[in-house]
């Protein structure tokens, strides 16, 4: 049974863009406030501890990244966060309040959005149908197009996507940073406070890095908590505010951008600090 | 349930108006990104009809476009039944005889000795197609098992209970239940007479034109991706052609003994059901979400949408049109018998809504492709019968065309994932 104290901050109906031209939710946390924080997260399978003694800030308006060598726990944490699957130790507090997160739906409500690395968007739909796909706009039970078109519009303007040729193409014809810009656009619609985004830029050009770095430096400048998980060290030094280390199962480092180096971090993703201490 | 959308703020950067040059440039992009639509199908009926006319003048006869135009009926129906399932990536091989069977309860309860008003059989028989059609849907979904089995298992069941129902029913007579209620007998026997043919179809082509004229407007008036004026103007005028063609046609004198001119009914159904399904698949979640399974079904389910539910309605949908197709085969034919061959109709439903543009592959296809490709293996059949052509050829023919289209669809396909 969840604690009397619960609540659920942020699960007011979702309104996608229900401020005018899609302008940031209200309710957004001042850049830095922590937003979601980890407090002892553990999860094991069997015998098998995947996450151990976890606990981590993920402050609004800030781009946190996840590294960490494979079997990590990073796939793990995500699914944790995401309501994918239950951590059996420890607490998330939303806004300073304990939740629980046990269903994808319950992250969806307090405000997390996830980003797969398959973006899940249909190649047959315009980026308007796939922006507000499961959410629609609807005047007399009909679909409102035009609203729709408006603020999915809106939206990639506001994350500076510019290089489109027409709302209405196909996501079918566009390239991967396109893609995934619209994956992102329909976590704004959202109204996302938290959005987790699992190897943004893993299979992508150099062009195309590029502009889905922007993107996510976008997202956080309009107020959103972003969790990005990544291989890709360069991408991660180029887009992130905070990176925090796992190494098999727990936090190995966790510190500013500016404080770290390279060869720190890829030292803690190796070894996990054997030879530095964490 | 979510709260109504607000009323739109006009957006700030002043867009470009669309001028046809630009729009036709971004069409010819489509085009060769494979967004063939519905160009290939109607290359390919001009040239069927220039061959067919070459061959035997009575082709184009007012007569006989008239008569391919009521062969198509149940064709089309039968393939816009078939699109619900083919744009979900499925596909319902039971059409034919579920067709079938909803003429036989039609015909059935309104003749000897139950004697039914009209309506209340149509209605009956509709009922018994679509609860098929949620019988299987539930057996896919549920189950998990492919939509090719459990319909595959429904062509040889329905038949049987096809052949149990005529048997067993009172109004048989041999083998056959023959329609004795007028109204049923007019659905493609009976014509609007030549006034009423040009007020319906008039009222009809001035409801659309103002229609599209206003979307249009409001499009181009709110900043939204709209067509250039000039293609508007084009589809209204397009609309009118077709329009005043279809009724002058029907209603010129096709009868040698007696005159017999006017609008069959069958066509004003088809019409209204294509009207009715384009509308649901095009303007309400149900059709957004169809062709959202049908894309990427994981990508559905993630955002929310209730796949279960969405698959057992399309199924439902493909019952309930089926039984409409049955209807007017029993009315072309005055009779429904256990001759039926619903294996030879699924296929050519199949091919109607392949032919004219739905992908196998699913994803893709509207309702106008079953009206355009139905009427395509319509004017094979006219055709080649026309020219003393047995059904040996005309099942050859037919299934070159269903290659070519399949072909056409699967280029396209590649198009699209190459760029």
């Amino acid at each position: 049974m969840a604690p009397e104290n619960e609540t659920a901050v942020g699960a007011e109906p979702a309104v996608p863009g229900s401020a005018p031209g899609g302008a940031s939710p209200p309710d957004l946390l001042p850049k830095g406030e922590s937003l979601l924080r980890l407090e002892g997260i553990g999860k094991s399978f069997g015998s098998v501890r995947a996450l151990m003694d976890i606990n981590l800030d993920i402050p609004a308006g800030l781009v946190t990244a996840l590294v960490g060598d494979n079997g990590a726990g990073k796939s793990t944490m995500i699914k944790a966060i995401s309501g994918i699957s239950e951590p059996n130790e420890g607490a998330f507090y939303w806004k300073g309040q304990p939740v629980h997160i046990r269903h994808p739906k319950d992250a969806t409500e307090l405000g997390i959005a996830t980003v797969y690395q398959d973006l899940a968007l249909a190649d047959n739909l315009d980026i308007v149908q796939n922006v507000f796909l499961g959410r629609e706009l609807r005047k007399h039970f009909l679909l409102d197009e035009g609203a729709m078109e408006h603020r999915a519009k809106q939206a990639l303007a506001d994350l500076s996507v510019v290089t489109v040729r027409s709302i209405r193409q196909l996501v079918g014809s566009l390239s991967g940073g396109q893609r995934q810009a619209v994956a992102v656009a329909r976590s704004v619609m959202q109204n996302a406070q938290l959005v987790i985004m699992d190897e943004p830029t893993a299979a992508l050009g150099v062009t195309q890095t590029a502009m889905v770095i922007d993107l996510i430096k976008q997202l956080a400048a309009r107020g959103v908590a972003v969790l990005v998980v990544s291989h890709n060290l360069t991408d991660v030094f180029a887009m992130a505010d905070r990176i925090g280390v796992l190494y098999l199962g727990h936090i190995a480092g966790v510190g500013n951008t500016s404080d770290l180096d390279l060869q720190e971090v890829l030292e803690l993703i190796t070894t996990g600090g054997a030879t530095h201490g964490a | 349930m979510e709260p109504e959308s607000q009323p739109l703020a006009p957006l700030a950067p002043p867009h470009v108006e669309p001028s046809l040059v630009a729009f036709s440039r971004s069409r010819l992009k489509e085009l060769r990104n494979g967004e063939v639509g519905v160009v290939p199908v109607l290359v390919g009926l001009v040239v069927l009809a220039i061959i067919f006319q070459i061959q035997d003048s009575a082709f184009l006869s007012a007569g006989n476009l008239t008569n391919l135009l009521v062969q198509g009926a149940v064709f089309i129906l039968l393939g816009m039944a078939e699109v619900f399932v083919l744009v979900l990536g499925e596909i319902d091989l039971s059409t034919g005889f579920v067709a079938g069977i909803g003429a036989v309860i039609t015909c059935e309860l309104a003749g000897y000795p139950h004697n039914l008003p009209w309506w209340i059989c149509v209605l009956a028989g509709l009922a018994a197609t679509t609860a098929i059609g949620i019988l299987q849907g539930t057996l896919i979904t549920r189950l998990g098992l492919p939509s090719f089995v459990v319909t595959l298992a429904g062509l040889l069941g329905w038949e049987g209970v096809l052949i149990y129902l005529i048997q067993n029913a009172g109004g048989s007579n041999g083998g056959t239940i023959p329609i004795t209620n007028n109204v049923l007998n007019d659905i493609v026997n009976g014509n609007l007479s030549v006034t009423a043919g040009w007020i319906v179809v008039g009222v009809i082509v001035v409801t659309f034109s103002i229609f599209i004229a206003r979307r249009d407007g409001y499009r181009r008036a709110n900043g939204l991706t709209a067509s250039p004026p000039i293609l508007t103007a084009f589809k209204i005028a397009g609309l009118v052609i077709v329009g005043a063609g279809v009724t002058l046609i029907c209603n010129t004198n096709r009868g040698s003994l007696a005159e017999l001119r006017g609008i069959p009914w069958v066509i004003l159904l088809v019409l209204a059901t294509l009207g009715a399904w384009t509308f649901l698949l095009g303007r309400t979640r149900f059709g957004r979400y169809l062709y959202a399974i049908g894309g990427n079904a994981e990508a559905a389910r993630r955002a929310g949408i209730n796949l279960r539910r969405v698959r057992t309605t399309a199924f439902a949908l493909s019952g309930l049109t089926s039984g409409a197709a049955g209807i007017v085969f029993a009315s072309r034919l005055g009779s429904i018998s256990t001759d039926i061959d619903g294996g030879t109709l699924v296929l050519y439903a199949v091919a109607a809504a392949v032919i004219g543009g739905a992908s196998l592959f699913g994803g893709r296809g509207k309702m106008v492709h079953a009206l355009l490709g139905g009427i395509v293996i319509a004017a094979i059949y006219n055709g080649m019968g026309l020219l003393g052509l047995g059904a040996a050829e005309q099942d050859m023919v037919t299934a070159l065309v269903l290659i070519a289209a399949v072909t056409v669809d699967s280029v396209a396909r590649k198009g699209r994932t190459s760029t």
